[in-house]
Protein backbone atom coordinates (compact mmCIF):
# COMPACT_ATOMS: atom_id res chain seq x y z
CA UNK A 1 0.00 0.00 0.00
CA UNK A 2 1.28 3.34 -1.00
CA UNK A 3 1.38 6.03 2.23
CA UNK A 4 1.77 9.20 2.40
CA UNK A 5 5.12 9.50 3.03
CA UNK A 6 6.21 6.95 0.08
CA UNK A 7 4.69 9.43 -2.31
CA UNK A 8 6.14 12.09 -1.15
CA UNK A 9 9.72 11.01 -1.22
CA UNK A 10 9.19 9.63 -4.35
CA UNK A 11 7.85 12.58 -5.99
CA UNK A 12 10.52 14.40 -4.03
CA UNK A 13 13.10 12.28 -5.40
CA UNK A 14 12.36 11.94 -9.08
CA UNK A 15 11.01 14.93 -9.06
CA UNK A 16 8.09 14.56 -10.91
CA UNK A 17 4.73 15.54 -9.73
CA UNK A 18 1.64 12.75 -10.72
CA UNK A 19 -1.20 14.68 -10.22
CA UNK A 20 -0.57 18.02 -9.96
CA UNK A 21 0.95 19.18 -13.38
CA UNK A 22 0.90 23.26 -13.82
CA UNK A 23 0.91 23.31 -17.60
CA UNK A 24 -2.49 21.09 -17.84
CA UNK A 25 -5.62 23.45 -16.45
CA UNK A 26 -6.97 21.16 -13.68
CA UNK A 27 -10.79 21.47 -12.94
CA UNK A 28 -11.14 24.51 -9.99
CA UNK A 29 -13.27 24.28 -7.36
CA UNK A 30 -12.34 27.64 -6.25
CA UNK A 31 -11.40 30.30 -8.00
CA UNK A 32 -10.26 33.22 -5.63
CA UNK A 33 -10.31 36.78 -6.98
CA UNK A 34 -8.45 40.07 -5.79
CA UNK A 35 -10.15 38.84 -2.16
CA UNK A 36 -8.72 41.66 0.15
CA UNK A 37 -10.69 41.49 4.13
CA UNK A 38 -10.29 43.69 7.05
CA UNK A 39 -10.70 43.21 10.36
CA UNK A 40 -11.49 46.72 11.65
CA UNK A 41 -8.73 49.04 10.04
CA UNK A 42 -6.33 46.50 9.98
CA UNK A 43 -5.65 44.66 6.55
CA UNK A 44 -5.65 40.77 7.12
CA UNK A 45 -6.14 39.62 3.57
CA UNK A 46 -4.19 41.56 1.20
CA UNK A 47 -5.90 41.28 -2.83
CA UNK A 48 -5.34 37.53 -2.84
CA UNK A 49 -6.04 35.72 -6.44
CA UNK A 50 -5.74 31.55 -6.23
CA UNK A 51 -7.46 28.38 -7.74
CA UNK A 52 -8.03 25.40 -6.03
CA UNK A 53 -7.49 22.67 -7.64
CA UNK A 54 -10.47 19.96 -7.43
CA UNK A 55 -9.98 16.47 -6.05
CA UNK A 56 -6.83 17.83 -4.42
CA UNK A 57 -4.64 19.08 -1.14
CA UNK A 58 -4.04 22.09 -0.78
CA UNK A 59 -1.66 23.39 1.83
CA UNK A 60 -1.51 26.87 2.87
CA UNK A 61 1.53 27.52 4.80
CA UNK A 62 2.91 30.76 6.59
CA UNK A 63 4.06 32.17 10.19
CA UNK A 64 2.01 32.85 12.52
CA UNK A 65 -0.39 35.98 11.63
CA UNK A 66 -0.22 35.82 8.04
CA UNK A 67 -3.43 34.86 7.47
CA UNK A 68 -3.52 31.78 6.72
CA UNK A 69 -6.65 30.57 9.13
CA UNK A 70 -8.48 34.67 7.50
CA UNK A 71 -8.29 32.93 4.14
CA UNK A 72 -9.14 29.36 4.72
CA UNK A 73 -12.06 30.69 6.72
CA UNK A 74 -13.04 33.10 4.09
CA UNK A 75 -13.57 29.95 1.94
CA UNK A 76 -16.91 29.01 3.38
CA UNK A 77 -17.65 33.05 5.32
CA UNK A 78 -16.51 31.86 8.42
CA UNK A 79 -14.76 34.67 8.96
CA UNK A 80 -18.05 36.67 8.99
CA UNK A 81 -18.33 35.51 12.37
CA UNK A 82 -15.62 38.05 13.46
CA UNK A 83 -17.19 41.04 14.25
CA UNK A 84 -16.19 44.09 11.87
CA UNK A 85 -15.14 42.45 9.20
CA UNK A 86 -14.86 43.72 5.38
CA UNK A 87 -14.52 41.91 2.22
CA UNK A 88 -13.67 42.84 -1.33
CA UNK A 89 -13.13 40.75 -4.18
CA UNK A 90 -14.92 37.29 -5.44
CA UNK A 91 -14.97 33.83 -4.24
CA UNK A 92 -16.39 31.04 -6.68
CA UNK A 93 -17.18 27.82 -5.89
CA UNK A 94 -17.98 25.84 -8.84
CA UNK A 95 -18.37 28.53 -10.29
CA UNK A 96 -21.21 30.39 -8.49
CA UNK A 97 -20.20 33.35 -5.98
CA UNK A 98 -20.28 32.49 -2.46
CA UNK A 99 -20.77 36.22 -1.52
CA UNK A 100 -23.91 37.08 -3.92
CA UNK A 101 -25.86 39.18 -1.95
CA UNK A 102 -28.92 35.90 -2.59
CA UNK A 103 -26.26 33.25 -1.30
CA UNK A 104 -27.35 32.00 2.97
CA UNK A 105 -23.80 31.51 4.52
CA UNK A 106 -25.31 28.44 5.87
CA UNK A 107 -26.04 26.91 2.26
CA UNK A 108 -22.33 27.87 1.78
CA UNK A 109 -21.16 26.00 5.08
CA UNK A 110 -22.73 23.23 4.09
CA UNK A 111 -21.18 22.63 0.82
CA UNK A 112 -17.86 23.52 1.93
CA UNK A 113 -17.53 22.11 5.52
CA UNK A 114 -14.58 22.54 7.92
CA UNK A 115 -12.65 20.68 10.73
CA UNK A 116 -11.06 22.96 13.69
CA UNK A 117 -7.82 23.13 15.24
CA UNK A 118 -8.83 21.57 18.95
CA UNK A 119 -11.60 18.88 17.93
CA UNK A 120 -14.91 19.82 19.56
CA UNK A 121 -17.31 17.16 19.63
CA UNK A 122 -20.50 18.73 21.20
CA UNK A 123 -19.93 17.37 24.71
CA UNK A 124 -23.71 16.97 25.55
CA UNK A 125 -24.14 13.90 22.59
CA UNK A 126 -22.67 10.86 22.08
CA UNK A 127 -20.68 9.76 19.40
CA UNK A 128 -23.64 8.95 17.07
CA UNK A 129 -25.31 11.69 17.61
CA UNK A 130 -22.10 14.25 17.16
CA UNK A 131 -21.99 12.55 13.62
CA UNK A 132 -25.69 12.82 12.35
CA UNK A 133 -25.99 15.94 14.01
CA UNK A 134 -25.47 18.62 11.21
CA UNK A 135 -28.06 16.29 9.34
CA UNK A 136 -30.46 16.41 11.88
CA UNK A 137 -30.25 20.38 12.32
CA UNK A 138 -30.69 20.20 8.90
CA UNK A 139 -34.26 18.88 9.20
CA UNK A 140 -33.36 15.57 8.33
CA UNK A 141 -35.78 12.85 10.20
CA UNK A 142 -35.58 9.21 8.79
CA UNK A 143 -34.07 7.85 11.10
CA UNK A 144 -32.74 4.62 8.82
CA UNK A 145 -30.86 7.46 5.98
CA UNK A 146 -29.18 9.22 9.26
CA UNK A 147 -28.03 5.20 10.52
CA UNK A 148 -27.10 4.92 6.87
CA UNK A 149 -25.23 8.14 7.21
CA UNK A 150 -23.92 7.67 10.26
CA UNK A 151 -22.23 4.44 9.50
CA UNK A 152 -20.66 5.87 5.87
CA UNK A 153 -19.41 9.18 7.37
CA UNK A 154 -17.67 7.08 10.38
CA UNK A 155 -16.31 4.34 8.48
CA UNK A 156 -14.96 7.35 5.51
CA UNK A 157 -13.19 9.32 8.34
CA UNK A 158 -11.41 5.61 9.66
CA UNK A 159 -13.19 5.74 12.64
CA UNK A 160 -16.02 3.06 12.81
CA UNK A 161 -14.15 -0.17 13.33
CA UNK A 162 -12.64 1.50 16.45
CA UNK A 163 -16.16 2.91 17.96
CA UNK A 164 -19.16 0.75 16.38
CA UNK A 165 -19.78 -0.77 19.29
CA UNK A 166 -19.55 2.36 21.88
CA UNK A 167 -21.63 4.77 19.61
CA UNK A 168 -24.39 5.85 22.36
CA UNK A 169 -20.54 7.17 24.71
CA UNK A 170 -20.12 10.28 25.23
CA UNK A 171 -17.90 11.81 21.72
CA UNK A 172 -15.64 13.88 25.00
CA UNK A 173 -14.93 9.96 25.87
CA UNK A 174 -12.82 9.86 22.96
CA UNK A 175 -8.90 10.09 22.77
CA UNK A 176 -7.75 13.43 20.66
CA UNK A 177 -7.47 11.73 17.97
CA UNK A 178 -10.15 9.85 17.58
CA UNK A 179 -11.76 12.74 17.99
CA UNK A 180 -10.62 14.97 15.32
CA UNK A 181 -11.15 11.67 13.32
CA UNK A 182 -15.38 12.04 15.08
CA UNK A 183 -15.12 15.87 13.78
CA UNK A 184 -14.27 15.23 10.25
CA UNK A 185 -17.22 12.49 9.84
CA UNK A 186 -19.08 15.01 11.33
CA UNK A 187 -18.23 17.65 8.65
CA UNK A 188 -18.39 14.38 5.80
CA UNK A 189 -22.32 13.13 7.01
CA UNK A 190 -23.63 16.68 6.11
CA UNK A 191 -21.82 15.41 2.17
CA UNK A 192 -20.04 18.85 1.59
CA UNK A 193 -17.79 19.30 -1.51
CA UNK A 194 -15.21 20.49 -0.27
CA UNK A 195 -13.06 20.18 3.54
CA UNK A 196 -11.49 23.17 4.93
CA UNK A 197 -9.06 21.56 7.73
CA UNK A 198 -7.42 24.13 10.28
CA UNK A 199 -4.48 23.22 11.76
CA UNK A 200 -6.23 19.95 12.21
CA UNK A 201 -3.15 17.79 13.94
CA UNK A 202 -1.77 21.21 15.76
CA UNK A 203 -3.18 19.46 19.14
CA UNK A 204 -2.14 15.72 18.26
CA UNK A 205 0.72 12.99 19.18
CA UNK A 206 2.80 11.61 16.31
CA UNK A 207 0.74 8.50 15.70
CA UNK A 208 -2.79 10.19 15.67
CA UNK A 209 -1.43 12.76 13.30
CA UNK A 210 -0.09 9.99 10.87
CA UNK A 211 -3.85 9.21 11.12
CA UNK A 212 -5.25 11.88 10.13
CA UNK A 213 -2.98 12.54 7.05
CA UNK A 214 -3.13 8.91 5.88
CA UNK A 215 -6.92 9.82 6.29
CA UNK A 216 -6.72 13.48 4.34
CA UNK A 217 -4.78 11.42 1.63
CA UNK A 218 -7.61 9.11 1.01
CA UNK A 219 -10.40 11.98 1.09
CA UNK A 220 -9.01 14.05 -1.73
CA UNK A 221 -10.28 11.16 -4.17
CA UNK A 222 -13.65 12.36 -2.92
CA UNK A 223 -13.24 15.60 -1.93
CA UNK A 224 -11.08 19.11 -2.65
CA UNK A 225 -9.09 19.72 0.70
CA UNK A 226 -7.28 22.76 1.68
CA UNK A 227 -5.49 22.50 4.94
CA UNK A 228 -3.86 25.29 6.88
CA UNK A 229 -0.99 24.07 8.78
CA UNK A 230 2.24 25.28 10.89
CA UNK A 231 4.49 21.86 9.90
CA UNK A 232 6.46 21.93 6.57
CA UNK A 233 6.82 18.58 6.59
CA UNK A 234 2.83 17.49 7.11
CA UNK A 235 2.26 20.14 4.13
CA UNK A 236 5.15 18.23 2.07
CA UNK A 237 3.55 14.89 2.83
CA UNK A 238 0.09 15.51 2.14
CA UNK A 239 -0.29 18.50 -0.26
CA UNK A 240 -0.36 18.50 -3.77
CA UNK A 241 -0.40 22.33 -4.01
CA UNK A 242 1.14 24.63 -1.65
CA UNK A 243 0.23 28.33 -1.08
CA UNK A 244 2.45 30.18 0.80
CA UNK A 245 1.30 33.63 2.61
CA UNK A 246 3.06 36.55 4.28
CA UNK A 247 1.29 39.00 6.15
CA UNK A 248 -1.63 38.65 4.29
CA UNK A 249 -0.63 38.25 1.18
CA UNK A 250 0.07 35.45 -1.13
CA UNK A 251 3.91 35.45 -1.70
CA UNK A 252 4.42 31.40 -4.01
CA UNK A 253 1.50 28.94 -4.83
CA UNK A 254 2.39 26.17 -6.89
CA UNK A 255 2.96 22.36 -6.73
CA UNK A 256 4.24 21.48 -3.43
CA UNK A 257 7.12 19.71 -5.06
CA UNK A 258 8.12 23.06 -6.68
CA UNK A 259 7.40 25.07 -3.84
CA UNK A 260 9.64 22.63 -1.52
CA UNK A 261 12.36 21.87 -3.89
CA UNK A 262 12.94 24.68 -6.01
CA UNK A 263 10.72 28.04 -4.41
CA UNK A 264 10.79 30.59 -7.02
CA UNK A 265 10.40 33.69 -4.21
CA UNK A 266 13.26 34.21 -1.84
CA UNK A 267 10.73 34.85 1.26
CA UNK A 268 9.14 30.94 0.31
CA UNK A 269 12.51 29.62 0.53
CA UNK A 270 13.70 31.13 3.65
CA UNK A 271 10.98 30.19 5.42
CA UNK A 272 10.43 26.36 4.25
CA UNK A 273 14.61 26.04 5.05
CA UNK A 274 14.36 27.84 8.11
CA UNK A 275 11.86 25.51 9.47
CA UNK A 276 13.78 22.43 7.96
CA UNK A 277 16.80 22.94 9.36
CA UNK B 1 21.98 40.02 60.17
CA UNK B 2 21.25 36.21 60.68
CA UNK B 3 19.14 37.27 64.19
CA UNK B 4 17.14 39.97 62.42
CA UNK B 5 16.33 37.37 59.53
CA UNK B 6 15.35 34.88 62.17
CA UNK B 7 13.59 37.38 63.78
CA UNK B 8 11.45 38.53 60.61
CA UNK B 9 10.64 34.83 59.92
CA UNK B 10 9.07 34.49 63.30
CA UNK B 11 7.18 37.85 63.14
CA UNK B 12 6.12 36.44 60.07
CA UNK B 13 5.03 33.14 60.85
CA UNK B 14 2.95 34.79 63.43
CA UNK B 15 1.51 37.23 60.59
CA UNK B 16 0.76 34.16 58.50
CA UNK B 17 -1.06 32.36 61.11
CA UNK B 18 -2.81 35.70 62.55
CA UNK B 19 -4.43 35.80 58.97
CA UNK B 20 -5.43 32.10 58.63
CA UNK B 21 -7.16 33.04 61.67
CA UNK B 22 -9.21 35.67 61.02
CA UNK B 23 -10.13 34.27 57.77
CA UNK B 24 -11.47 31.10 59.39
CA UNK B 25 -13.09 33.16 61.82
CA UNK B 26 -14.82 35.20 59.16
CA UNK B 27 -15.67 31.97 57.37
CA UNK B 28 -17.59 30.54 60.76
CA UNK B 29 -18.84 33.92 61.55
CA UNK B 30 -20.97 33.38 57.90
CA UNK B 31 -21.86 29.74 58.77
CA UNK B 32 -22.88 30.37 61.78
CA UNK B 33 -26.10 31.94 61.38
CA UNK B 34 -27.47 29.31 59.00
CA UNK B 35 -26.82 27.11 61.66
CA UNK B 36 -28.08 29.22 64.24
CA UNK B 37 -31.46 29.75 62.22
CA UNK B 38 -32.35 26.22 61.29
CA UNK B 39 -31.62 24.70 64.93
CA UNK B 40 -34.02 27.65 66.00
CA UNK B 41 -36.37 26.99 63.64
CA UNK B 42 -36.16 22.80 63.94
CA UNK B 43 -36.59 23.90 68.34
CA UNK B 44 -39.55 26.07 67.62
CA UNK B 45 -41.08 24.67 64.65
CA UNK B 46 -40.86 20.85 64.31
CA UNK B 47 -43.02 20.54 67.51
CA UNK B 48 -46.22 21.69 65.33
CA UNK B 49 -45.11 20.25 61.74
CA UNK B 50 -47.72 17.65 61.24
CA UNK B 51 -50.07 16.16 59.02
CA UNK B 52 -52.62 18.67 59.56
CA UNK B 53 -49.80 21.76 59.03
CA UNK B 54 -49.93 20.24 55.26
CA UNK B 55 -53.45 19.12 54.83
CA UNK B 56 -55.77 21.56 56.86
CA UNK B 57 -56.81 25.12 56.70
CA UNK B 58 -55.48 27.67 59.06
CA UNK B 59 -58.15 27.32 62.44
CA UNK B 60 -60.00 30.53 63.12
CA UNK B 61 -58.55 32.23 66.23
CA UNK B 62 -58.78 30.96 69.19
CA UNK B 63 -59.65 27.25 68.07
CA UNK B 64 -56.11 25.37 68.40
CA UNK B 65 -55.39 22.78 65.59
CA UNK B 66 -55.09 23.83 61.65
CA UNK B 67 -52.71 24.01 58.87
CA UNK B 68 -51.17 26.16 56.02
CA UNK B 69 -52.25 23.63 53.41
CA UNK B 70 -53.89 26.77 51.45
CA UNK B 71 -50.51 28.72 52.03
CA UNK B 72 -47.92 25.59 50.50
CA UNK B 73 -49.96 25.41 47.39
CA UNK B 74 -50.63 29.00 46.85
CA UNK B 75 -46.99 29.35 47.46
CA UNK B 76 -46.68 26.47 44.23
CA UNK B 77 -49.41 28.21 42.53
CA UNK B 78 -47.79 31.94 42.78
CA UNK B 79 -44.09 30.07 42.21
CA UNK B 80 -45.42 28.55 38.67
CA UNK B 81 -47.06 31.94 37.31
CA UNK B 82 -44.08 33.51 38.20
CA UNK B 83 -42.18 31.16 36.14
CA UNK B 84 -44.38 31.64 33.33
CA UNK B 85 -43.67 34.72 32.97
CA UNK B 86 -40.47 34.77 34.41
CA UNK B 87 -38.30 31.62 33.04
CA UNK B 88 -38.87 32.70 29.41
CA UNK B 89 -38.40 36.37 29.45
CA UNK B 90 -35.23 36.08 31.78
CA UNK B 91 -33.66 33.23 29.84
CA UNK B 92 -34.60 34.57 26.32
CA UNK B 93 -32.95 37.93 27.43
CA UNK B 94 -29.62 36.45 28.86
CA UNK B 95 -29.23 34.25 25.41
CA UNK B 96 -29.74 38.31 23.27
CA UNK B 97 -27.16 39.25 26.08
CA UNK B 98 -24.70 37.08 25.34
CA UNK B 99 -25.30 35.79 21.77
CA UNK B 100 -26.47 39.25 20.07
CA UNK B 101 -26.24 42.74 20.62
CA UNK B 102 -23.45 45.20 20.21
CA UNK B 103 -21.22 45.86 22.64
CA UNK B 104 -22.30 48.98 24.53
CA UNK B 105 -25.80 48.04 24.01
CA UNK B 106 -25.28 44.68 26.31
CA UNK B 107 -22.74 47.01 28.67
CA UNK B 108 -25.70 49.17 28.70
CA UNK B 109 -28.49 46.16 29.79
CA UNK B 110 -26.26 44.34 31.70
CA UNK B 111 -25.76 47.70 34.16
CA UNK B 112 -29.82 47.83 34.19
CA UNK B 113 -30.14 44.29 35.09
CA UNK B 114 -27.22 44.55 38.25
CA UNK B 115 -29.73 47.67 39.03
CA UNK B 116 -32.53 45.53 38.80
CA UNK B 117 -31.15 43.16 41.44
CA UNK B 118 -30.41 45.55 43.88
CA UNK B 119 -33.53 46.64 43.91
CA UNK B 120 -35.71 46.19 47.64
CA UNK B 121 -38.05 43.88 46.54
CA UNK B 122 -41.02 45.50 48.22
CA UNK B 123 -40.49 48.36 45.61
CA UNK B 124 -41.74 45.38 43.06
CA UNK B 125 -44.78 44.96 45.27
CA UNK B 126 -45.59 48.92 45.17
CA UNK B 127 -45.16 48.88 41.20
CA UNK B 128 -47.20 46.01 40.39
CA UNK B 129 -49.59 47.44 42.92
CA UNK B 130 -49.91 50.43 40.49
CA UNK B 131 -49.98 48.96 37.88
CA UNK B 132 -51.90 45.61 38.14
CA UNK B 133 -54.03 45.98 41.40
CA UNK B 134 -55.14 49.26 41.26
CA UNK B 135 -56.37 49.17 37.71
CA UNK B 136 -58.03 45.50 38.54
CA UNK B 137 -59.17 46.42 41.20
CA UNK B 138 -58.29 44.10 43.72
CA UNK B 139 -55.35 42.06 44.81
CA UNK B 140 -55.01 38.89 42.64
CA UNK B 141 -52.73 35.77 42.39
CA UNK B 142 -52.08 37.08 39.47
CA UNK B 143 -50.20 40.22 40.42
CA UNK B 144 -48.44 38.33 43.00
CA UNK B 145 -46.93 36.13 40.18
CA UNK B 146 -46.23 38.97 38.48
CA UNK B 147 -44.41 40.41 41.32
CA UNK B 148 -42.25 37.44 42.12
CA UNK B 149 -41.93 37.43 38.03
CA UNK B 150 -40.32 40.69 38.20
CA UNK B 151 -37.86 39.98 40.79
CA UNK B 152 -37.05 35.95 39.52
CA UNK B 153 -35.92 37.93 35.01
CA UNK B 154 -33.09 40.07 36.36
CA UNK B 155 -31.62 36.89 38.00
CA UNK B 156 -32.06 34.22 35.93
CA UNK B 157 -31.23 36.84 32.80
CA UNK B 158 -27.97 37.55 34.20
CA UNK B 159 -27.30 33.55 35.48
CA UNK B 160 -28.48 32.58 31.78
CA UNK B 161 -25.76 35.11 30.33
CA UNK B 162 -22.61 34.01 32.23
CA UNK B 163 -23.31 30.37 31.69
CA UNK B 164 -23.70 30.87 27.56
CA UNK B 165 -20.78 33.03 27.64
CA UNK B 166 -19.29 30.02 29.00
CA UNK B 167 -19.54 27.89 26.59
CA UNK B 168 -16.62 27.61 24.36
CA UNK B 169 -17.03 29.36 21.33
CA UNK B 170 -15.48 25.92 19.49
CA UNK B 171 -18.85 24.73 19.63
CA UNK B 172 -20.97 27.22 18.00
CA UNK B 173 -18.42 27.03 15.02
CA UNK B 174 -18.64 23.72 14.81
CA UNK B 175 -22.37 23.88 14.63
CA UNK B 176 -22.66 26.74 12.16
CA UNK B 177 -19.91 25.16 9.69
CA UNK B 178 -22.44 22.29 9.18
CA UNK B 179 -24.54 25.15 7.80
CA UNK B 180 -26.78 24.93 10.95
CA UNK B 181 -28.60 28.64 11.04
CA UNK B 182 -27.55 30.95 14.33
CA UNK B 183 -31.05 30.23 15.94
CA UNK B 184 -30.76 26.57 15.83
CA UNK B 185 -27.08 26.17 17.13
CA UNK B 186 -28.10 28.64 19.96
CA UNK B 187 -30.66 26.57 20.96
CA UNK B 188 -29.92 23.27 20.13
CA UNK B 189 -25.84 23.56 20.96
CA UNK B 190 -25.29 26.29 23.20
CA UNK B 191 -28.29 26.42 25.17
CA UNK B 192 -28.10 22.48 25.43
CA UNK B 193 -24.21 22.74 26.41
CA UNK B 194 -25.19 25.34 29.32
CA UNK B 195 -28.24 23.60 30.19
CA UNK B 196 -27.52 22.87 33.72
CA UNK B 197 -25.77 26.27 34.06
CA UNK B 198 -29.78 27.64 33.20
CA UNK B 199 -31.61 25.35 35.20
CA UNK B 200 -29.59 25.97 37.98
CA UNK B 201 -30.20 29.67 37.65
CA UNK B 202 -33.80 29.10 36.97
CA UNK B 203 -33.91 27.13 40.79
CA UNK B 204 -32.36 29.31 42.52
CA UNK B 205 -34.54 32.23 41.42
CA UNK B 206 -37.42 30.37 41.82
CA UNK B 207 -35.89 29.60 45.64
CA UNK B 208 -34.94 33.24 46.38
CA UNK B 209 -38.96 34.85 45.50
CA UNK B 210 -40.39 31.46 46.94
CA UNK B 211 -39.50 33.34 50.19
CA UNK B 212 -40.46 36.63 49.49
CA UNK B 213 -42.68 38.23 51.61
CA UNK B 214 -43.02 41.96 50.90
CA UNK B 215 -44.02 41.74 47.00
CA UNK B 216 -46.80 40.14 47.92
CA UNK B 217 -48.11 41.72 50.61
CA UNK B 218 -50.31 44.07 48.64
CA UNK B 219 -50.40 41.95 45.64
CA UNK B 220 -51.39 38.67 46.53
CA UNK B 221 -52.46 39.81 49.96
CA UNK B 222 -52.84 36.60 51.43
CA UNK B 223 -56.00 34.27 51.91
CA UNK B 224 -57.26 32.55 55.02
CA UNK B 225 -59.33 30.02 52.83
CA UNK B 226 -58.92 27.91 49.40
CA UNK B 227 -58.06 30.45 46.38
CA UNK B 228 -60.67 29.34 43.61
CA UNK B 229 -59.41 31.96 41.24
CA UNK B 230 -56.05 32.84 40.18
CA UNK B 231 -57.69 36.57 39.88
CA UNK B 232 -58.74 36.56 43.78
CA UNK B 233 -56.72 37.29 46.54
CA UNK B 234 -54.02 34.05 47.43
CA UNK B 235 -52.20 32.90 50.40
CA UNK B 236 -48.25 32.00 50.67
CA UNK B 237 -46.57 30.43 52.65
CA UNK B 238 -44.02 33.31 53.94
CA UNK B 239 -47.27 35.79 53.86
CA UNK B 240 -49.16 33.66 56.36
CA UNK B 241 -45.90 33.20 58.38
CA UNK B 242 -46.05 36.92 58.76
CA UNK B 243 -49.00 37.12 59.37
CA UNK B 244 -49.01 35.22 62.10
CA UNK B 245 -45.62 35.71 63.33
CA UNK B 246 -47.10 39.47 64.69
CA UNK B 247 -50.32 38.24 65.63
CA UNK B 248 -51.33 38.03 69.93
CA UNK B 249 -51.67 34.22 69.63
CA UNK B 250 -49.19 31.66 71.13
CA UNK B 251 -50.87 29.27 68.84
CA UNK B 252 -50.59 31.34 65.92
CA UNK B 253 -46.77 31.93 66.63
CA UNK B 254 -46.35 27.99 67.08
CA UNK B 255 -47.73 28.23 63.18
CA UNK B 256 -45.51 30.76 62.73
CA UNK B 257 -42.28 28.63 63.49
CA UNK B 258 -43.68 25.73 61.35
CA UNK B 259 -44.21 28.16 58.32
CA UNK B 260 -40.68 29.31 58.63
CA UNK B 261 -39.29 25.69 58.92
CA UNK B 262 -41.13 24.14 56.17
CA UNK B 263 -39.97 27.50 53.96
CA UNK B 264 -36.33 26.96 54.70
CA UNK B 265 -36.67 22.84 54.33
CA UNK B 266 -37.94 23.85 50.72
CA UNK B 267 -35.70 26.17 49.98
CA UNK B 268 -32.83 23.98 50.90
CA UNK B 269 -34.05 21.31 49.18
CA UNK B 270 -33.49 23.52 46.15
CA UNK B 271 -30.13 23.94 46.61
CA UNK B 272 -29.54 20.63 47.20
CA UNK B 273 -31.17 19.80 44.11
CA UNK B 274 -28.81 22.22 42.21
CA UNK B 275 -25.95 20.61 43.61
CA UNK B 276 -26.58 17.23 42.24
CA UNK B 277 -27.79 18.53 39.09
CA UNK B 278 -24.11 20.83 38.82
CA UNK B 279 -22.13 17.91 40.05
CA UNK B 280 -23.09 15.21 37.29
CA UNK B 281 -21.15 13.61 34.71
CA UNK B 282 -18.88 15.86 33.03
CA UNK B 283 -20.80 15.69 30.30
CA UNK B 284 -21.54 19.65 30.29
CA UNK B 285 -19.09 22.36 30.87
CA UNK B 286 -21.20 24.18 32.98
Amino acid sequence: METPEQTVMERLEHGSAPPPDAEVPAAHTFEVKNVSIWYGEKLAIDNVTLDVAANAVTAIIGPSGCGKSTFLRALNRMHELTPKTRMEGTVLLNGEDLYSSTVDPAIVRRRVGMVFQKSNPFPTMTIGENVVIGLRLNGVRNQRFLNERLEKSLRMAALWDEVKDDLHKPGTSLSGGQQQRLCIARALAVEPEVILMDEPCSALDPIATAKIEELIYQLKARYTIVTVTHNMQQAGRVSDYTAFFYLGRLIEYGPTTKIFTNPGEKQTEDYITGRFG
Amino acid sequence: MRFERAHNHTWRKIKSALAVGIAFGSALLVITPLGLVFFYLLINGAGSVNWDFFTKLPAPVGALGGGMANAIVGTLELLALAGVIGIPVGVLGGVYLAEYGSARLNSVLRFLADVLNGIPSITWGVVVYGLIVLRFKGCSAYAGGLALALIMIPLILRTTEEVILLVPNGYREAALALGVSRWKTIVHIVMKTASKGIITGILLALARVGGETAPLLFTAFGNRFWNHSLSQPIAALPLQVFTYAISPYDDWHRQAWAGALVLVTGVFCVNILVRILTRGRGASVV
